[in-house]
């Protein structure tokens, strides 16, 4: 038996996002249940949360975002040979979704499986499709995070309707050129089955429950630890990151997480504020709007920490494309 | 050796003024947190987590919603620490 042969490192070459057009906002979601703008701006942050149609699927979104992704790579869909999609809410069990994403991307025959991180499934998905190509499985990785939420909200439930919403991002990995430096730092990765609890859906006719205080709890308290790590395991000092982007949760979270990584320099994302809670699809969605606004520039350190139901939590370093 | 309860006020005073942004001196036993000092369910949250650092005593989230005013909290935490 031999081995593939191996690259030293991978990088993303190019992100890409989408959101559905249509807006909704806090002043909206008070004609329909017991609310204000005020009350969910000081909670969770969000001003405005995007919503996919009742048409618009999953993979309709994973499909424009990976295809923006693959456009701005400069690839073509022949050079892909591994699809991962994260999603939390697929239409069904089966098929999954990254292999009729593949199809409708052009991307013939590419190895292609779903993952379930929940909202840490983008770090999990990019840090799978790093070692990949590192150990030369695979050359190009298409990694989308996609979900619509929406369709597992109770929107007669004010806890959780003011947070949840639909979007995609995408990236495309691949390999370092000779004698360059890795782009993708070494994910750390975890879970805790204990805290299953904390955050579920039942089954296929219940809604998202979520433990506020207690998720909140843990988010701010037992993740700061995790970052670090993933800078320590890069080789990347916290005062060397550009930017922070961790799931676009809460506010509140993110800048608790914010101030304890010792990053005062670094931008943190704060896409939540008009996008919402799109779990897996909420760092690349963030990042690749930075990106966009010319708010980090090409080359520098960014560090995305990805958490949520599992719990599960994972994190990396990344250079930006 | 156990705190006295001006000690524990005292010490909650910084902690609420740290997480809220609400003066120390407002801090004051007979506040309820909800209604006088305008801290929600996820600064209670952060009171409990710097509580536990400073006093080493753990608030559980399931006590939070009995802990309505300050001095709810200073008998929560002393009482901790003459049962530790």
């Amino acid at each position: 038996m031999r081995l593939a042969e191996g690259t030293p490192g991978a990088r993303i070459l190019a992100f890409g996002g989408y959101q559905p057009t249509r807006v909704v906002t806090n002043d909206e979601l008070a004609q329909t249940v017991e609310t204000t703008d005020e009350w969910i701006r000081s909670r969770v942050g969000i001003a405005s949360r995007r919503i996919a149609g009742p048409d618009e699927t999953v993979t309709d979104m994973a499909v424009a975002a990976g295809g923006k992704a693959l456009a701005a790579s400069g690839l073509g869909p022949s050079d892909i040979d591994l699809v991962i999609v994260a999603t939390c809410t697929p239409e069904a069990p089966i098929p999954n979704v990254a292999a009729s994403v593949a199809t409708r991307l052009g991307i013939v025959a590419p190895g292609a499986f779903d993952l379930n991180a929940a909202c840490a499934g983008f770090c999990y998905a990019l840090g799978t499709a790093a070692d990949a190509v590192r150990a030369g499985t695979s050359r190009h990785v298409l990694v989308i995070g996609a979900e619509k939420l929406s369709q597992w909200v109770d929107w007669t439930d004010r806890s959780t309707c003011i947070i949840f919403a639909d979007g995609a991002g995408a990236a495309v990995v691949g390999p370092v050129p000779e004698g360059e430096g890795p782009g993708i730092g070494p994910v750390v990765w975890g879970s805790d089955g204990a805290m299953a609890d904390k955050i579920y859906i039942k089954d296929r006719d219940s809604f998202i429950v979520q433990e506020g205080q207690a998720v909140f709890r843990w988010a701010t308290t037992a993740l700061h630890p995790v970052a670090k790590k993933a800078c320590e395991r890069a080789g990347v000092d916290p005062s060397e990151l550009a930017a922070f982007v961790p799931h676009q949760a809460n506010l509140r979270i993110i800048e608790a997480i914010a101030r304890k990584i010792g990053a005062p320099q670094a931008l943190v994302a704060t896409d939540i504020i008009h996008s919402g809670n799109t779990s897996s699809a909420s760092i690349p969605l963030a990042l690749s709007a930075m990106i966009e606004r010319g708010e980090v520039g090409s080359g520098s350190a960014v560090l995305l920490l990805g958490f949520g139901a599992g719990i599960s939590y994972a994190a990396q370093v990344i250079t930006v494309p | 050796m156990a705190m006295t309860d001006q000690e524990i006020l005292e010490g909650l005073g910084e902690i609420v003024d740290e997480v809220a942004g609400v003066p120390a001196d407002q801090v004051t036993p007979d506040k309820s947190f909800v209604d006088d000092l305008d801290i929600d369910s996820l600064s209670m949250v952060e009171i409990a987590v710097a509580a536990q650092d400073k006093f080493g005593v753990e608030i559980p989230d399931d006590e939070l919603k009995n802990l309505k005013t300050v001095q709810d909290v200073v008998n929560y935490v002393h009482k901790a620490e003459v049962s530790a």
